[in-house]
């Protein structure tokens, strides 16, 4: 790759979808971008990236930078969220909503690990009480992590990160060598194609948002722009969840930290006006 | 300092698996089988079991249900660790009282995380 060629990534990373990418990075990004130059057809990512000029075609752009944003996931990531979302979250926002259902987004769901952890702890949840009601949705910028999300099929590896061996051997099912979730947990999630920069405010209410280890990604106009729209589409009572070692620091001021919870994040009421 | 006795009858895996422990803080033990395993066990419970399965002498699943017969046999927490890995034996190992399960091959961090998730 030449240095026009790493240039042209990180700047197409962040105009299409506010990621930073380390220009200094060559190895991430040749082992991002060479399994789609292979999939598309060229010879190396040079052929991939001078293609991508040339033709400005979206899909090739887009298959780039959708390869970029990719991250690492696992089942029940930091623990500690997870168990704040049963006893904590829920139960605060079941009496408010008084029946009506929590509505909770996963984004930037990658293989679909976070959300699937939620499906399983809500399947849990609903056999001590049945009248609860949780809407799970999850979102990713990228079509084929969307694809595979949905798919719900795991490496051994993969299962093995996280996951309780109890809840493989209650929700999964071998296939040759891999693991797929069952249906009927598969089921609990809605699935969308979500740019988190293209403008969050038309896609309705979420009472909890999980935007974990993605934030940190995106340059910090993106991230300002994420908080902001997030803002509008969080209640007052909602929560939005990072990563437990991301810190939103100076763009906060939309949400504000809940003490000795790390990575959990409340509305600032003092942000209410602003956003109205 | 907690300890784990790791049962293999590979002299390699103990090995791995012991430098990999030793690196998060446990002070270590070894059998070569079932039997051996429940010696040491009866000599000094260990906090923590990895335990393979498939061992000349007594198999790591013929040990597990003894040990959960032993006085104190219930405390160790144990994490099976084997190529065994169809849902049959996990079934079985868990019915059996195993707290959690590692399919080969693993790393560090697959170790440490069924630790933690079986409770120590």
């Amino acid at each position: 790759m030449t240095p026009t060629d790493i240039a042209q990534v990180v700047s197409l990373c962040r105009a299409r979808a506010g990621l930073k990418v380390a220009p200094d990075k060559t190895y991430l990004i040749e082992s991002r971008l060479a399994p789609v130059a292979r999939r598309e057809g060229y010879d190396s990512i040079s052929d991939l990236l001078a293609a991508v000029r040339a033709r400005r075609d979206d899909p090739l752009v887009w298959s780039v930078v959708e390869a970029m944003a990719a991250g690492e996931s696992a089942f029940f990531r930091d623990r500690a969220p997870f168990r704040e979302f049963r006893d904590e979250i829920v139960p605060q926002l079941k009496r408010a909503r008084g029946g009506a259902p929590i509505r909770v987004w996963s984004a930037a769901c990658g293989a679909g690990q976070e959300v699937y952890s939620l499906a399983m702890l809500v399947g849990e949840m609903l056999e001590s009480d049945p009248d609860l009601r949780i809407d799970l949705a999850a979102s990713d910028l990228s079509r084929l992590a969307l694809e595979r999300a949905q798919g719900g099929v795991y490496n051994q590896f993969e299962v093995q990160r996280g996951l309780p061996i109890r809840l493989l051997a209650q929700h999964f099912e071998k296939e040759g060598e891999q693991w797929r979730l069952a249906s009927d947990v598969r089921a609990r999630v809605k699935w969308r194609r979500i740019n988190l920069i293209a403008g969050l405010r038309q896609i309705g209410r979420f009472d909890v948002v999980l935007c974990r280890y993605v934030l940190s990604c995106m340059t910090e106009d993106a991230q300002r722009k994420v908080i902001d729209d997030l803002a509008c589409i969080v209640p007052e009572d909602g929560y939005l969840v990072l990563g437990v070692k991301e810190q939103l620091g100076s763009i906060a001021h939309a949400f504000e930290p809940v003490v000795g919870r790390p990575g959990l994040y409340r509305r600032n009421p003092a942000f209410a006006a602003a956003a109205a | 300092m907690r300890t784990c006795l790791v049962v293999d009858d590979s002299r390699v895996i103990r090995k791995v698996a012991r430098r990999i422990l030793e690196d998060i803080g446990y002070e270590i033990a070894e059998a070569a089988d079932g039997m051996e395993a429940l010696a040491w066990c009866r000599a000094a419970m260990p906090d923590a079991i990895l335990l393979d399965w498939n061992m000349p002498v007594m198999t790591g699943i013929e040990f597990l249900r003894k040990l959960r017969a032993e006085p104190d046999g219930e405390a160790p927490v144990v994490v099976f660790c084997t190529v065994e890995n169809d849902l049959d034996h996990i079934r079985e190992a868990l019915e059996a009282g195993a707290n959690e399960y590692i399919m080969k091959p693993f790393d560090g961090d697959i170790i440490a995380d069924k630790l933690v998730e079986a409770g120590l």
